[in-house]
């Protein structure tokens, strides 16, 4: 089954690939498909008939337990016999109808095996999840199909109709299947069938979720609109998608749950009503229609209602009944069609008052014409009778008030149905037509059809006649494929002849009434407009679109007003708000802790606060950058109270680092903030920082009221020298026993100087900005300035410089064993950059290395990350430590530890960072009027 | 944890927030920058105060919690990285209109405010609806050879 599932996609892919290259050859291909699918099917048949279903399993993503499941039963096989049989017809009959050389038909073609496919897979899909896959396959084939002639307008909207309803249909069906599989423990069809899940709300409401798809997808009343507007499509493909196939798959879907669902709560009141309201209101309006195809496309909507009523009843003689009304319909439904594209095809027009008489050579359209409307209404000696014997007398077994009603309603529609299969019959002969019409409508007629447009249809009217005659044919089939959906089913014997019974009385009433419909037509017409007068399904999509594109508009209008603060302070809010809440109702106070900890604390907090609300209130940029800068060196004054030298270190370099940066970038804007605030916004951003500032405290105060048990820091205390090879724990943390993230981290922080530069440089100098080396070593432009440069200050910074890089190049080496390591030490590396750049410009900082700051960057990531696989190619796990004691001379020894090489690379991401910062802001300023002409010349 | 580091990391906190509540980028930024510090004074005071985590140097039972160290050393720096980006976006913002406020998206106000109107959508519905009827003329339908794309004449 997957080979052919794989050989549909492979064909309907290459077909659409070939485009019109292929002409007529193209529907050969894409026929291939349905024909092998139909011989695979002879060849297993007789074991599936003997009750030994096909299985198949691919394991697809074990550890999810996701697995292609796939099985054909009977049910399956019946299945299978229309969509790949039916297939093969109208192919043959497509080859015909379309033009081999149109444009699209090639398209079109790849299209139907695609959707040939995948009608394919949803029948023999033995997991929930893959059942859904498939569905959805065919509601996208079957909109690309709909909107096939995508420069009408027309088609499009029904396309999209057909989509946004079955889409939708089936999202609701994924909801169900899921909770149903939950409630399941499987997703496996035939292991949930014949073990179903305890009856319960989960399992009602997993129902009505699939039924919701069901009935989206069968056109149930109320999504029955998007089937007649999906008759736009050329006829083969309404004949096959629309009536015999697609449209099935929610009727398969019922028939499937049914034995096993019937009798939970809502199901059998739900699913007979819709059906039943389904069939009376299609039939209402196929009687008013003057187009065939569309009366067609009604009376399907009807006998789809008729089919989900009988599944739905699900009892073991419903569920025969309505395979045998299966296999039925979908005969009649696809010949009926086919007589109506070969009319339109030779007369260009469908429109039943326009319709001459058929003349010699249409005997075969004419002859299956009259037997599709005849098994249709349920004519005696046609198969529609025995499928609609069946079903009546299946529910006429039951007993109670409900099955009298379904009787009723089954009746009536009954009646309508052979009414418009006469109107249809009538019409297609032409008896309904206008003089006129008709003598202008034959005169420009193309003359019969060819034999590929008759023959199809021909066939299946035949099939009809000698299964209506000898329906113990069919016995074998239709026994497998109920037994295979319900084991209580007894053994099948369709007959023709029943005995004078209630279902012959019921059958004779429907055809007498629906002789009277169509005889009495002129009188009944009238009343039958009234009854266009309820919600049409076509309105309620309409209103269902405009309501759903006018809450899109204000949800998008509430949830995306297009402004920063508004969504930050949404963040903040709910930040606060919802541990602030938990903290009121879930937290036990724990009292109030020590006020101070230590007296150093209180200097240490007023200067990091003074200086915190100074940035916050001053009005000029500078300064705020430079309290910035203050409250960070305050910051370096904690750490240290805290024990914590390496932070102290680190966060010294970097403020001066940021300090240089800010002064860098700010030179350039405007010095004062302009200050317009309307004092309500004030209040609001205040109100949202002190409730932010409130949780904090109180989160701040819960978490940190109990002495936190640290076992995971002592355990690091404890293995850092045995293991990481170094004295200073929180360098082993970082390179070793955390190197991972530490990793990740430099890896972010060079992506994020990347952005920096390309953002820095974009628009301005086009000419450098695009991955060249910025400036040639050789051409680096002559210092502006020189002649201010003092010699004195451009040594002493030479010398500081030296001494402060060979201080980084020790904190990096010692690190591991003492304050200091790669973040720092590059840190006071940039710092020690920023110093040559403050004395000579950014000339002054590229002369420094002839490798660009991206290098470096790039380098230290590569280091890094090689120190980290090393260990993977010997065996090892992935940063896995190793050392080696060398003895040079005079130096004693001296232990390198893989650690060392990962923290070079941290060190040569942090110097890479600071190049990059100076790379990107270093240059003088442009022009004042530069940056407005570049933007102007981008936009 | 003590009430005076407690309140001292709200009161950055809330500075933070307030400033990231503002329009121009260069306030945003620095509340942001007060928000990191905020949040690292919480992580090295969850931890134990003591003696620096040095094997070697003294007791490790007086050490100081290397864990929280660590994980604050990493944010320093990435913050460094993070106030580099949102500079050169500040940057970008006035080369390209001389402010380096941030301003409401254009597109999202007159969606917020008129809706987005979708004529392709009215149209649809309003063609949907008579799809379905072929009984609206009285007349018979026109004669037309091309019933779809790609039909046989």
């Amino acid at each position: 089954m997957t080979i052919l599932l794989a050989l549909h996609a492979v064909l309907g892919l290459a077909a659409i690939a070939a485009g019109d290259r292929l002409g007529r050859r193209a529907l050969w291909l894409g026929a291939l498909g349905p024909i092998a699918a139909v011989g695979w099917l002879l060849g297993v048949l007789p074991g599936v008939l003997d009750d030994r279903p096909v299985d198949e399993v691919v394991r697809w993503v074990p550890a999810l337990d996701l697995d292609l499941q796939l099985r054909l039963d009977g049910f399956a096989a019946l299945m299978v016999v229309l969509v790949s049989g039916i297939g093969v017809l109208v192919f043959v009959y497509a080859g015909r109808y379309l033009s081999p050389t149109g444009p699209g038909v090639a398209r079109l073609v790849g299209l139907l095996t695609l959707f040939s496919g995948s009608m394919f897979g949803l029948v023999v899909a033995d997991n929930l999840i893959a059942l859904y896959g498939f569905w959805e396959l065919t509601s996208i084939t079957s909109f690309l199909l709909i909107g096939n002639g995508h420069r009408d307008a027309r088609a499009r909207a029904a396309a999209l109709q057909a989509l946004l309803v079955t889409g939708a249909g089936g999202l609701a069906m994924l909801g169900g299947f899921i909770v149903l599989g939950q409630a399941a423990g499987t997703y496996r069809l035939s292991a949930l069938l014949a073990d179903p899940p305890e009856a319960g709300a989960a399992v009602t409401t997993a129902l009505v979720l699939i039924l919701l798809g069901a009935f989206t997808k069968s056109a149930q009343y109320p999504f029955n609109a998007w089937l007649p507007g999906a008759m736009v499509a050329p006829t083969p493909v309404s004949a096959y998608l629309h009536s015999a196939t697609m449209v099935k798959a929610g009727v398969y879907l019922i028939a499937r749950l049914a034995p096993a669902f019937a009798e939970v709560g809502l199901w059998r009141p739900l699913v007979v009503t819709v059906g039943v309201v389904t069939m009376l209101g299609g039939g209402l309006r196929a009687l008013r229609q003057t187009d065939l195809k569309l009366l067609l496309a009604m009376g399907t909507v009807s006998q789809l209602g008729l089919m989900v009523a009988v599944f739905g009843w699900g009892t073991p003689t419903a569920i025969t009944a309505g395979c045998v009304l299966l296999l039925g319909h979908a005969f009649f439904k696809a010949g009926a069609f086919m007589v109506v594209g070969a009319l339109d095809h030779q007369h260009g027009t469908r429109d039943l008052r326009a319709l001459p008489r058929p003349t010699r050579g249409w005997g075969p359209v004419a002859a299956t014409a009259v037997v599709s409307a005849a098994s249709m209404a349920g004519v005696p000696l046609v198969m529609g009778f025995i499928g609609k014997e069946a079903a009546l007398a299946a529910i006429a077994e039951s007993a109670g008030g409900g099955a009298v009603v379904a009787l009723i309603g089954i009746t009536l529609g009954s009646a309508l149905t052979a009414g418009y299969s006469a109107r249809f019959a009538f019409g297609a002969l032409g008896r309904l037509a206008r003089p006129d019409a008709a003598a202008e409508c034959a005169a420009s007629s193309l003359g019969p059809p060819a034999l590929a447009l008759a023959l199809p249809g021909a066939l299946l009217a035949a099939a009809s006649v000698v299964l209506g005659v000898l329906p113990a044919l069919e016995d074998r089939l239709i026994g497998a494929a109920a037994t295979a959906l319900d084991r209580a089913v007894e053994p099948v014997h369709l007959a023709l002849w029943h005995g004078f019974e209630l279902p012959l009385l019921l059958s004779a009433i429907a055809l007498l009434g629906g002789a009277a419909l169509h005889r009495g037509r002129r009188t009944v017409d009238p009343v039958l407009a009234l009854g266009h007068t309820p919600a049409s399904s076509a309105g309620l999509y309409g209103l269902a679109l405009r309501g759903l594109n006018a809450t899109a508009d204000r949800v998008t209008g509430i949830a995306q007003p297009g402004s920063l603060p508004i969504y930050l302070g949404v963040i903040a809010t709910t930040a606060a708000v919802i541990p602030g809440g938990m903290l009121l109702t879930g937290a036990s106070w724990p009292g109030w802790p020590d006020l101070v900890e230590t007296p150093v604390h209180v200097p240490v907090a007023a200067l990091v606060l003074g200086a915190a609300l100074a940035a916050s209130v001053v009005r000029r940029r500078f300064t705020a950058a430079l309290y910035l800068g203050l409250v960070g060196y305050a910051m370096a004054g904690l750490f240290v109270v805290q024990g914590a030298p390496d932070l102290a270190l680190t966060q010294v370099a970097i403020e001066t680092l940021t300090t240089v940066l800010f002064v860098l970038v700010l030179r350039r804007l405007p010095d004062r903030f302009e200050h317009r605030t309307p004092p309500w916004r004030r209040a609001i951003r205040l109100s949202v920082a002190g409730a932010v500032g409130a949780t904090v405290f109180f989160l701040a105060l819960a978490t940190g009221a109990e002495d936190p048990p640290t076992p995971t820091s002592d355990a690091m205390v404890e293995r850092a020298y045995p293991d990481g090879e170094g004295r200073n724990v929180v360098n082993v943390v970082l390179v070793d026993f955390r190197g991972f993230d530490t990793l990740g981290e430099i890896t972010v922080l060079t992506a994020g100087a990347i952005g920096t530069v390309a953002l820095a440089r974009a628009g301005r100098r086009p000419h450098r900005g695009d991955g060249e080396p910025l400036v040639p070593e050789a051409e680096h432009p002559v210092p502006a300035v020189p002649l201010s440069r003092i010699a004195t200050l451009d040594i002493s910074v030479k010398v500081v410089f030296t001494a402060v890089m060979v201080g980084s190049l020790y904190l990096l080496f010692a690190g591991h064993n003492q304050p200091g390591g790669g973040f720092a030490g590059g840190i006071v590396a940039g710092a020690a950059i920023a110093l040559r750049y403050v004395s000579g410009g950014i000339d002054e900082v590229r002369r420094l290395s002839r490798s660009q700051p991206w290098t470096v960057l790039g380098s230290g990531v590569l280091i890094a990350a090689t120190t980290a696989l090393v260990p993977l190619l010997l065996g090892g796990a992935v940063l896995e430590s190793g050392s080696v004691t060398l003895h040079p001379p005079l130096l004693g020894d001296v232990k390198l530890t893989s650690a060392l090489a990962f923290d070079v690379g941290v060190y040569l991401v942090v110097v890479g960072l600071a190049l990059m910062v100076f790379e990107s802001f270093g240059d003088d300023p442009p022009p004042r009027s530069d940056p407005i002409t570049t933007a102007k010349g981008e936009s | 944890m003590s009430v005076l580091m407690a309140a001292t990391a709200a009161i950055l906190f809330a500075l933070g927030t307030y400033l990231l509540l503002q329009r121009k980028l260069s306030r945003i930024i620095i509340g942001i920058g007060l928000l990191g510090h905020g949040a690292n004074v919480l992580f090295v005071n969850a931890g134990r105060r003591g003696r620096a985590p040095l094997i070697g140097s003294a007791d490790p039972d007086t050490f100081a919690d290397p864990m929280p160290q660590a994980l604050v050393l990493t944010a320093i720096v990435i913050s460094f990285g993070v106030t580099a980006l949102l500079l050169a976006l500040a940057y970008r913002s006035w080369v390209l209109t001389e402010d380096d406020e941030v301003a409401d998206d254009v597109e999202d106000r007159s969606v917020a405010k008129e809706g987005f109107a979708d004529s392709e959508l009215e149209d649809e519905a309003a063609l949907v609806a008579d799809l379905e009827s072929s009984t609206e003329d009285d007349e018979p339908a026109p004669i037309q050879r091309e019933v779809g794309e790609g039909v046989a004449p």
